[in-house]
């Protein structure tokens, strides 16, 4: 089984666990965190990316990553204000965050081609979990309309650069 | 009493006006990440507005290379067409973005 499969499946469960474990679907307030940290995770990534590589098309992919996600999470922002909520932290965005910072670390000591293609291997898959989690449990769970919207919105763009993931790392082999 | 001079003037002006009276402009919206119409007609000389309702940066980029228009999120931008032909495009930054602008000479 590769190594990319497995991590999306790792991460489509843990996204789902922790809801689950709560015996309950997600809180507005607490998608709203999920999807904030998500994007905050992606943009993390793109910007060590953006320092580390010299390969011309993982430096516009990570630009569109930081271009798109920052876009998404300011208009999340900008709607909890309008809404009055608070996002709430919860276990799936603590485990998003720890992964997170994990795999930061984990990239951190690469080089070269070595971290262009770890890189992009890892963004296929960290879209593939953030899309399936979207589709599958964040925006079923969200009870308020424009929450629901921006989500479906969010899917759609993340689901355009899974496919450039795809792209670029099928590139690199 | 007219003075001789002002005809020249007038009918210059109303020749000049005739011409750019005929170019239309043709609105094309980017909103959730669809390009409408998919498929537009235009004639040299027309204005296209592109209208980016979406959150994100776009661009209208010609396939053969003729324009190359950058949307800021929530703006407007206008292109006058020059040059005819059949224009396959797309958003550079979200490449499944693609419709058809179709020129007609002038």
């Amino acid at each position: 089984m590769s190594v990319r499969i497995s991590a999306a499946i790792a991460a489509i469960s843990l996204l789902s666990s922790a809801a689950l474990a709560q015996g309950a679907k997600p809180t507005d307030p607490q998608i709203a965190h999920i999807a904030y940290t998500a994007g905050v995770i992606d943009i993390a990534a793109a910007k060590q990316a953006l320092e580390k590589t010299s390969n011309k098309d993982i430096k516009a992919f990570a630009e569109d990553m930081v271009r798109d996600h920052e876009a998404v999470n300011k208009q999340a922002l900008d709607l909890v204000k309008k809404l009055k909520v608070t996002p709430e932290d919860n276990d799936t965005s603590r485990s998003l965050t720890k992964n997170g910072t994990d795999k930061l670390a984990e990239l951190a000591k690469l080089k070269g081609a070595e971290f262009d293609k770890a890189y992009a291997t890892n963004e296929v898959a960290y879209h593939k979990a953030v899309d399936g989690a979207l589709e599958t449990l964040l925006i079923p769970s969200a009870s308020n309309g424009e929450l629901k919207s921006l989500l479906q919105t969010g899917l759609k763009i993340f689901q355009g650069h899974e496919q450039h993931a795809e792209h670029v790392a099928a590139a690199l082999k | 009493m007219t003075p001789r001079w002002i005809l020249p003037i007038v009918a210059a002006l109303a020749l000049g006006m005739s011409v750019p009276a005929q170019a239309a402009t043709i609105q094309i919206s980017m909103e959730n990440l669809v390009i409408s119409p998919a498929e537009a007609t235009a004639k040299v000389g027309d204005t296209i507005e592109w209208i980016n309702k979406d959150i994100f940066v776009h661009t209208a980029t010609a396939r053969n290379g003729d324009w190359d228009v950058t949307m800021p999120p929530k703006k407007t931008v206008t292109l006058v067409l020059k040059k005819a032909g059949t224009i396959e495009y797309y958003c550079r930054f979200h490449p499944n973005m693609k419709a058809t602008l179709v020129v007609e000479p002038e």
